[in-house]
């Protein structure tokens, strides 16, 4: 076990140093900074000015590693805009993106996991029916269409719901059920596939021929296999749904980090939005590589893959 | 869609067997119907549209479409803030969602099937390392990186469809390096290869053909991904730039008309949803016929 965590471990080191150098090179590519800060009329004396004050003159590799240097001693850089540290505010909005986020998986979790034991349980029955269904529509529905329906329905219409932003709880809810709806086909269609395949296993018909409950044999056996690539999948989708919130934060002007990730945008303010990226990434790898510890400590076979 | 002539050899017995198989499968028949739908109103646009889908005409701005009670025939669908012809609008969108889709998978799938390719057939240390990648794209915030880089190039749908293709090669690369593993042992690979054909010979005349069932269905997974990251995107005010008809553009431009003229944005909403939705069932009922093993579930 030791050695196939040391393994992952560096693994993910090795994938989180490369995404930092692929979002840095990709991103300072995309425009010259220094242009795009001095704004469309300066003249081009101007323009060279703000590149030499800011450092943009040297060779892109330089400027990386000085990034690098710092992100490692735990400076983020000052926003281009707010002339702040990027640091504390990408701190002051993460509880908002972080709360919505976790309260969507687990929304996603708490209702896609019954019902895709449900399906398993009763295939082709209207419940499977139901549940394929919400899952093939629940992927062709675009987020931010979805939350403007909401918003139009809950909001506008019967004015039950705020129509956007985070100083109320009641703004958080919207938010939370575009998210946990948009996470919830693949988990509902992994668990039922899940559920289908252990159901077939030898183990289970032993337990079946103890004469074992169908409760039973759901809950302490097929249960605990069919829910293991499950948390992988969840794993992964938080970090989608971090990726997402810059839409559905920005549809409710939610302010979190994805609201502040389009705002830093079109402010083209990009130490804010460089390290949003990679704070992002960083999340996404830890994830990834927490579940795949998870797996490999509850089943053995995966360390020998 | 040239692809579809390379489709390998199949007898007109397995293909009336498919065509019947096809049929019955509900899901793909109407995905199919959709998608034909929405690729004749994509050509035949001029013929189809009833307006200039860029034609303002303010005192005609915000009228109700048919159903309404106010509603008319002269604009079935109505008509947006700047009094253009809806319906005209949604029917020249159509263009550009499928323009977003198939130019993204014709970047996305040339670089994913090499990269899978080459991983598949070769192995060992270049699979390693193009895994690696695979890694490393999967771990990129994709929505987030499309937003920044178009914000940062500057936005058109030219370069929509640059940023998209070259972000979203990963299941492209994923699948076919799964498939070619499965095939690069089999008999008339090795019969290939004992005749002399070069690798790249052996990649392009024996293994691609046969990967090309797999590789239909992320094709089509793909551009109904594409077209709603293109939404997303020109909703954002960061994609495709007005006045082109991108339906997450004029989903956009409704947004501050909803209260009163809700419909600016349930129209183009379901033309998005019933579009991604038919391209979608069509993969699903194309992946059912290429294993029909795993049709049942």
């Amino acid at each position: 076990m030791a050695s196939f965590a040391l393994k992952r471990i560096l693994v993910a080191v090795l994938v989180a140093f490369t995404v930092s150098v692929v979002s840095f090179t990709v991103l300072r590519l995309s425009a010259d900074l220094a242009q795009a800060l001095a704004g469309e009329g300066a003249s081009s004396e101007q323009v060279e000015q703000i590149r030499i004050s800011y450092g943009l003159d040297r060779p892109l590799a330089l400027q990386y590693l000085d990034w690098l240097g710092n992100i490692i001693r735990g400076d983020l850089g000052e926003s281009y805009y707010f002339k702040q540290p990027v640091s504390a505010l990408i701190l002051e909005r993460v509880p908002v993106t972080f709360t919505v986020a976790t309260l969507a998986i687990g929304l996603a979790l708490l209702l896609a996991i019954p019902l895709g034991i449900c399906a398993a349980l009763n295939r082709n029955s209207w419940l499977d029916r139901l549940c394929l269904t919400t899952a093939v529509v629940g992927q062709a529905v675009p987020s931010f269409w979805l939350a403007l329906m909401l918003i139009y329905i809950f909001g506008l219409h019967w004015q039950w719901l705020p129509l956007s932003g985070s100083e109320e709880w009641q703004g958080f809810i919207l938010p939370i059920i575009v998210l946990a709806y948009y996470a919830m086909p693949a988990i509902m269609r992994l668990t039922r596939a899940g559920m289908i395949e252990v159901l077939h296993a030898d183990y289970i018909r032993t337990a079946r021929a103890k004469g074992l409950s169908l409760r039973a044999i759901v809950t302490t056996h097929a249960l605990r296999n069919a829910l293991m690539p499950v948390v992988a999948l969840a794993a992964v989708q938080f970090g989608f749904l971090l990726g997402g919130s810059t839409v559905v934060e920005t549809v409710f002007a939610l302010h979190g980090v994805g609201y502040l990730s389009w705002e830093s945008i079109q402010r083209a303010d990009f130490p804010v939005v460089q390290s949003i990226v990679l704070m992002f990434s960083m999340i996404f790898v830890v994830l990834t590589l927490a579940s795949d510890l998870l797996n490999a400590a509850i089943d053995p076979r995966v360390r020998l893959q | 869609m040239t692809d579809m002539s390379l489709s390998g050899p199949s007898s007109a017995s397995v293909l009336g067997a498919r065509a019947r198989r096809w049929l019955r499968n509900t899901g793909a028949s109407v995905g199919g119907a959709i998608v034909l739908l929405a690729v004749l109103c994509a050509v035949a646009a001029p013929l189809l549209a009833p307006y200039d889908p860029y034609l303002q005409d303010l005192p005609m701005r915000l009228k109700p479409p048919v159903w309404a009670a106010e509603g008319s025939w002269a604009h079935m669908l109505g008509t947006d803030q700047l009094g253009r012809d809806y319906l005209s609008r949604l029917i020249y969108g159509s263009r550009i969602s499928l323009l977003i889709g198939f130019g993204t998978v014709l970047i996305s799938g040339s670089v994913g099937i090499l990269l899978g390719m080459l991983a598949g057939f070769y192995g060992g240390r270049l699979d390693l390392m193009i895994s690696f990648f695979v890694t490393v794209r999967l771990a990129m915030p994709i929505v987030l990186v499309a937003l920044a880089v178009v914000g940062l190039i500057g936005s058109s749908l030219t370069v929509v469809v640059a940023v998209l293709g070259l972000l979203l090669w990963d299941r492209f690369a994923v699948v076919t390096r799964a498939t070619v593993m499965q095939l690069r042992d089999s008999e008339y690979i090795i019969a290939a290869r004992s005749y002399g054909g070069s690798d790249a010979r052996i990649m392009l005349r024996h293994v691609l053909p046969n990967i090309l069932g797999p590789i239909l269905v992320v094709f089509t997974l793909e551009i109904a991904h594409a077209i709603l990251l293109e939404a997303a995107l020109s909703f954002l005010g960061l994609g495709v730039q007005p006045p082109l008809p991108s339906w997450g553009l004029m989903i956009a431009e409704g947004r501050n008309y909803v209260f009163f003229t809700p419909w600016v944005i349930t129209i183009p909403g379901i033309a998005l949803v019933v579009l991604v939705l038919g391209i979608n069932l069509l993969g699903d009922g194309l992946r059912d016929l290429s294993s029909p093993r795993d049709a049942a579930d």
